[in-house]
């Protein structure tokens, strides 16, 4: 079972709180922060979990997140879904898309840290 | 002497004589063999009942009493014969096309169909027509009279005769008039009757005059000589009362209710008016040839007790002619009998048709269901009002008590009927002419009639002396023969002058003054351009009934299916053969009832006259097809206006539905924004304030930092909050502006030093202090708050090495304009519209503010007047500010 989490972000200060909190915890973080090429970037770094903000430049995390699963291999990664807009059609939306877990901002710390460990850990069961 | 025996047996000899030729006449007439009938010397001769027993014994009387003056009766007609001939014509014309059965028919159907003025003309008429009525009956009575005198064995009263000789004149009257009913007025026996009448009292009057001049004077010299000895010849001549009486004859000769009877209503042909034109004249010299040899040679033989009115008969009687009187006193009764009978017949039907048949009809409450019914009424209405007529007649010889001059009575019905003579000519001629004008005129002209003419003529019962010598209510101005103060005046003049210059000035101005209903327009033009409207004389085509364009016509208005079941039906019924009905009348009978359900009952009318033929389509149809139209109009302009309205409203609900679906995605997007600008420090915030809680061994220098971001992100919070609530403020209209004046240059100052506080950062700004020296009145902390703003925006934006901001300033028709323009790469094309939106940070993700600088800068400049705007092409990024009036507020 592999450690790594890549983080697509765009607000430093909250990549910067992510990264402290996982890589206290053991994991390996990658970040990114430009929507456009997000997709590569996922493609080419195989991480074990990828958090995915919402509202990005370039490209937004909805449609990132069907170009993922819309791959062979990536139809089972786990994301996790981090959004600033309090809309419940946002969430409706991300889960018709195939997202693991929908998370909305302010979140707690220790609920990120829990959800990356189960993702990963259910990802590596199945 | 012949015995008063005799006179009766051939007075009923005569009548009998008239009843059969009158029989004969109606008979020929309805075998259609009547041509000669229809002749226009029928025509000239019935015209002669002008002629009555006025003419006829009064006009010797006349001649008798004041010379030449009698030519003014004859002169009025002859004038109008002659010199208005076409005027008749239109009148004839108008009553054949417009079916008139009397002259109250004709002025009430030119002024909208008024029942109300038919009933004010027939009242004027029938009060008009009663003191010439009494004339007749007077005449009649004094001739009788002269031979009773004459016959000692029998006893005679002249009361009580006055009665018998009117209710003998009233059966008369009533057998030859009110015989049948016929649809159009006509009456080709009484007509026929009345023209061997004038023959009658023609020949007896030349008689009396050859036997006065060749039988007594011995020729035409001698006669000269007897005249030039009369008082006749040393009569001058009164231009005021020539004039008048002329006037008056004329009016009469058109106005009178007998003579429209047989000049219009009987008339068969406007052609005939060509003939009367000249015959008519000529039989009126014939009639006038005699008088003055008459009265010169009565004057001279009789005694000075005789009554001139009766030397045509008293004259042969005392020379020993009883074959001569007796020939004489059948043309008097001629005179008289046929101007009854055709007066008597003219006013009944004025009664019957305006007074009576509306009366009965209104107070009947489903009208007339059978004809029968009607005919029945219409008949007996006729014949109770020819009853009254005479009766009238008998109440005004007695009240007047039957001494005046023949000639006087007549004068005095002559001036009471001129008075329609306004609305009469007004309406042939002037379109503007209206009821309310006509009535006016009629109304007063009669007034005065009757005050100035009429009751004073009655003797002291009616008018008292006091009111003839001092005036109504003790009024001098209204002494009923000095009128306004006018004295010294012939009765006769003075009426009709006032009369008739009062009648027609107020005819005009009220007709001036008053509007006419849509119908009386109509009826106007109909008349006064009644040659434009009508054809010439013609008579019935005949009738070719196409049922294949009944079909046609059907179809288009019933459908083409029901149209061929309702003709299929009818032609089984009428024996089936083939599949088009023969057009019977109670085949079109039914098909015009089941029309006028779908498109009017006037309609449908119209429709099936004009494809059968045979009827003309009538004013009246028009009209009433006119009507239905435009209530169908109305009707469905009232749906037009009222699905205009529903579409309007559906589209004005539309239209604030769909704004209010913006207004509504609009905020939606707007409070998701605002929850993302308020998320993003707050997740920061909570992040690093868990990470300082829950982490054990942080250094210090991690403490500090994550304390500084949490500080960082909390005044970033509070910014965009202050920003929300003044974007709230000023988008509200709530906000009150602090006005002040000061220099454009410290505002500026102020807002550099604010936009880039400490040590210079790398933006340069390159100010153009000349330009700035000015006074500004405005709110100053707000109009440096847009500058500010925009400093702040080209330090975050610009991305040129060495960034560089130009402030420049000028006036421009009164404005004050400021530009800064950075040396950047600018704001993209697609994007320049959309920088003044709330939360439109474009390009630099980074730049920290919270997107809503420039949505207030614009509600700012909004609210002082001004404007600001992006400026396109300026190398880099640019906006203007502007202020109007230098920076005086537009609000001020």
């Amino acid at each position: 079972m592999g450690r790594s989490v890549l983080l697509i972000e765009d607000e430093p200060n909250i990549i910067e709180a992510i990264r402290f909190l996982l890589t206290r915890d053991g994991w390996e973080v990658d970040t990114h922060s430009d929507g456009t090429d997000a997709v590569e970037k996922v493609r080419a770094g195989r991480p074990d979990l990828v958090i995915l903000d919402m509202m990005l430049p370039g490209r937004s995390g909805m449609d990132i997140l069907r170009d993922l699963r819309g791959i062979d291999d990536l139809k089972t990664l786990p994301v996790l879904m981090l959004t600033a807009r309090g809309q419940a059609r946002d969430r409706e939306m991300a889960e018709k898309a195939g997202v693991s877990r929908f998370m909305t901002k302010p979140f707690s710390n220790a609920e990120v840290m829990t959800a990356v460990r189960d993702l990963v850990a259910q990802a590596s069961k199945s | 002497m012949a015995s008063l025996n005799l006179l009766l047996l051939v007075c009923f000899g005569y009548v009998a004589l008239l009843f059969g030729v009158a029989f004969a006449a109606d008979r020929m007439a309805a075998k259609g063999r009547s041509t000669w009938l229809r002749s226009p010397l029928v025509y000239t001769l019935s015209l002669s009942i002008y002629c009555t027993a006025w003419t006829f014994y009064g006009a010797v009387g006349y001649a008798a009493r004041s010379g030449l003056e009698f030519v003014t009766i004859y002169l009025g007609p002859t004038l109008v014969m002659v010199g208005w001939w076409w005027g008749l014509r239109k009148l004839v014309r108008i009553g054949r096309s417009q079916r008139i059965t009397s002259i109250a028919d004709l002025l009430s159907s030119r002024y909208g169909k008024s029942n109300v003025l038919a009933i004010g003309v027939t009242i004027l008429a029938v009060i008009g027509v009663t003191p010439y009525i009494s004339l007749q009956l007077q005449s009649i009575t004094l001739s009788f009279s002269i031979f009773a005198e004459a016959d000692p064995t029998r006893g005679y009263h002249e009361d009580s005769s006055v009665i018998w000789v009117a209710a003998g004149l009233a059966v008369f009257a009533i057998l030859f008039g009110t015989r049948n009913l016929d649809a159009n007025e006509r009456h080709h026996g009484v007509v026929m009757a009345i023209a061997l009448e004038a023959v009658v009292k023609l020949v007896a009057l030349l008689a009396v005059g050859i036997f006065v001049v060749w039988g007594l004077s011995g020729g035409v010299a001698g006669t000269l000589a007897r005249i030039d000895a009369s008082p006749i010849g040393h009569w001058r001549v009164d231009g005021g009362r020539w004039t008048a009486i002329t006037f008056l004859a004329a009016a009469a000769f058109v106005c009178l209710p007998r003579m429209f009877q047989v000049m219009v209503v009987e008339n068969d042909d406007e052609r005939h008016l060509r003939t009367a034109a000249w015959a008519f004249p000529f039989y009126l010299l014939l009639m006038s040839l005699f008088v003055v040899p008459i009265a010169a040679v009565g004057l001279d033989l009789m005694p000075a007790w005789e009554n001139p009115d009766l030397f045509v008969l008293t004259v042969p009687l005392s020379q020993g002619r009883e074959g001569l009187a007796m020939l004489s006193f059948i043309g008097g009764f001629s005179s008289a009998t046929s101007m009854v009978i055709v007066a008597a017949m003219a006013l009944s039907t004025m009664l019957s048709n305006h007074v009576v048949m509306p009366i009965w009809l209104s107070s009947r409450k489903q009208g007339a269901s059978q004809s029968g019914d009607v005919r029945k009424v219409v008949l007996l209405a006729r014949r109770v009002a020819i009853g009254g007529i005479m009766a009238l007649g008998v109440l005004y010889f007695q009240l007047s008590g039957g001494g005046a001059a023949l000639a006087a009575i007549g004068l005095i019905s002559f001036a009471g009927v001129a008075q329609i003579l306004p609305a009469l000519v007004g309406g042939l001629y002037w379109r503007g002419a209206t009821r309310t004008g006509a009535l006016a005129g009629l109304g007063i002209g009669f007034a005065i009639w009757l005050f100035s003419l009429l009751l004073p003529g009655l003797g002291n019962g009616l008018l008292s002396s006091k009111v003839m010598a001092e005036g109504l209510f003790g009024l001098g101005w209204l002494r009923p023969h000095a009128l306004f103060g006018i004295e010294g005046l012939d009765p006769i003049v003075h009426c009709v002058l006032w009369s008739l210059t009062l009648n027609t000035m107020v005819f005009c101005i009220v007709s001036l003054a008053s509007f006419p209903s849509p119908l009386e327009r109509l009826q106007g033009a109909q008349f006064v351009n009644i040659y434009d409207h009508s054809a010439g004389p013609r008579g019935w085509t005949g009738s070719v009934a196409q049922s294949e364009d009944l079909m046609v016509m059907t179809q288009r208005i019933l459908g083409a299916k029901d149209a061929r079941a309702l003709f299929q039906r009818e032609a089984a019924l009428q024996g089936g053969r083939g599949h088009l009905p023969e057009p019977t009348p109670a085949f079109l009978e039914r098909l015009e009832r089941q029309l006028a359900g779908s498109v009017g009952a006037a309609t449908a009318h119209a429709m099936i006259g004009q494809i059968v033929g045979g009827s003309s389509v009538s004013v009246q149809d028009l009209l009433a097809v006119a009507d239905e139209s435009a209530q169908m109009l109305e009707y469905s302009s009232k749906l037009e206006a009222q699905s205009a309205e529903l579409s309007r409203t559906a589209g004005k609900l539309r239209e604030a539905n769909e704004k209010l679906t913006q207004i509504s995605l609009q905020k939606d997007a707007f409070l998701s924004q605002v929850s993302h600008e308020l998320r993003t420090p707050m997740t920061s915030i909570r992040a690093f304030s868990e990470i300082l809680r829950d982490t054990e061994g942080l250094s210090q220098e991690e403490k500090r930092r994550y304390a500084a971001i949490i500080h960082d992100e909390a005044v970033r919070l509070t910014r965009l909050l202050n920003d929300l609530l003044d974007l709230s403020v000023l988008e509200s209209g709530q906000v009150s502006l602090n006005v002040s004046s000061g220099p454009l240059s410290q505002v500026l100052d102020h807002a550099v030093s604010s936009a880039l506080p400490g040590d210079g950062r790398a933006l340069t700004i390159h100010r153009n202090r000349e330009g700035e020296e000015m006074t500004l009145r405005s709110d100053l902390d707000r109009l440096a708050q847009v500058f500010i703003n925009l400093i702040a925006n080209a330090q975050k934006y610009c991305d040129a090495d060495k960034p560089e901001l130009r402030i420049e300033t000028r006036v421009e028709h009164d404005r004050l304009l400021v530009d800064f323009i950075d040396n950047g790469s600018g704001v993209p094309v697609d994007s320049q519209a959309l920088v003044f939106e709330k939360f439109a940070r474009v390009g630099a993700e980074k730049a920290g503010g919270a997107g809503l600088g420039l949505a207030i800068s614009r509600e700012i400049m909004e609210r002082l007047g001004g404007d600001i705007r992006y400026l396109p092409g300026q190398g880099g990024g640019a906006f203007r500010v502007v202020l109007p009036g230098r920076g005086k507020m537009a609000a001020e």
